[in-house]
């Protein structure tokens, strides 16, 4: 059997998954952080 | 740990760690997993499959060190009434159980080509699945309380409650049968070889690291959320 397509596969998997965790909670902290600076510019 | 409890405090030092975990964690995983694909020598017995280690280690490690975290900052919640034990914990819960849902993926897709299954009933892999859905529930609770800032006191509960099934992942692989291999990493030293080992402890370290950049931007994010929230409240009453 050849092992090759299922390294890929978890390689692929793990990767990409860690990069969208990645992306969506920097994503989440700049808009959470960015619209707490605009209240507080605002008062 | 109390130093940290003024979220003023706290951000100073993780704003420059959340930046120091990202890029350190993404070189390690980067160098860990290249080397692990292309240069790392094929097992004698399970071939190339044996490639799959360097990524499915740690993401079990992390699942069961995600829970612990999230078991100690609730200890911290109940009993020390720490302000920023519970974000910590609620910020720790969705990466755990991504981790803990790679760890099952690629246990499963590992299993194949060396056990013949995607799956089997045993201790050590129904214990990890328990674990997901530990996670799950977390999640559900912690987002049920309404408290946008931490977790409820029911929820801290469960996080310590749910701390039993780690010690049973641990100890699975002795106490039942399994087609899955005893610990091959103790405390006591590794069975492994060390051309398999140093690459396993590079992505180790490199997805530790990932996953506190993770948690620390996610704690982040809650404490500004948490600024907004009392800050609308405010201008609502004024």
């Amino acid at each position: 059997m050849n092992h090759w397509p299922f390294v890929l596969a978890s390689y692929a998997i793990v990767l990409i998954a860690t990069a969208a965790v990645i992306v969506a909670s920097l994503a989440a902290m700049r808009k959470a952080e960015s619209r707490a600076d605009q209240l507080g510019k605002r008062k | 740990m109390h130093a940290f409890a003024n979220p003023t405090r706290f951000l100073a030092l993780a704003k420059p760690l959340t930046l120091w975990f990202l890029v350190a964690g993404l070189v390690l995983v980067a160098f860990g997993s290249a080397y692990g694909l292309l240069y790392a020598p094929e097992d004698r017995l399970m071939g190339d499959s044996v490639r799959i280690l360097y990524i499915h280690v740690p993401t079990v490690w992390l699942a069961m060190g995600g829970w612990t975290g999230i078991a100690i900052a609730s200890v911290m919640q109940i009993v020390w009434r720490h302000p920023l034990a519970a974000v910590a914990a609620r910020a720790v819960a969705v990466p755990g159980a991504v981790f803990t849902a790679l760890g099952l993926i690629t246990g499963s897709i590992w299993a194949r080509p060396t056990w013949g299954t995607w799956w089997v009933w045993d201790g050590r892999v129904t214990s990890v699945l328990v674990l997901f859905f530990l996670y799950l529930a977390y999640i559900a609770l912690a987002n049920a309380s309404g408290d946008k800032g931490g977790v409820s006191r029911v929820t801290a509960i469960f996080g310590i409650v749910g701390a039993i099934n780690i010690p049973i992942i641990n100890r699975s692989v002795v106490w039942w049968n399994s087609l899955h291999q005893p610990a091959s990493i103790t405390v006591s030293g590794s069975s492994i070889d060390s051309a398999f080992l140093w690459p396993l402890m590079v992505n180790v370290i490199g997805f530790s690291l990932l996953f506190g950049a993770i948690v620390l931007m996610r704690m982040r994010g809650i404490l500004a959320e948490t600024k907004v929230e009392a800050r609308l409240k405010r201008m609502a009453a004024e």
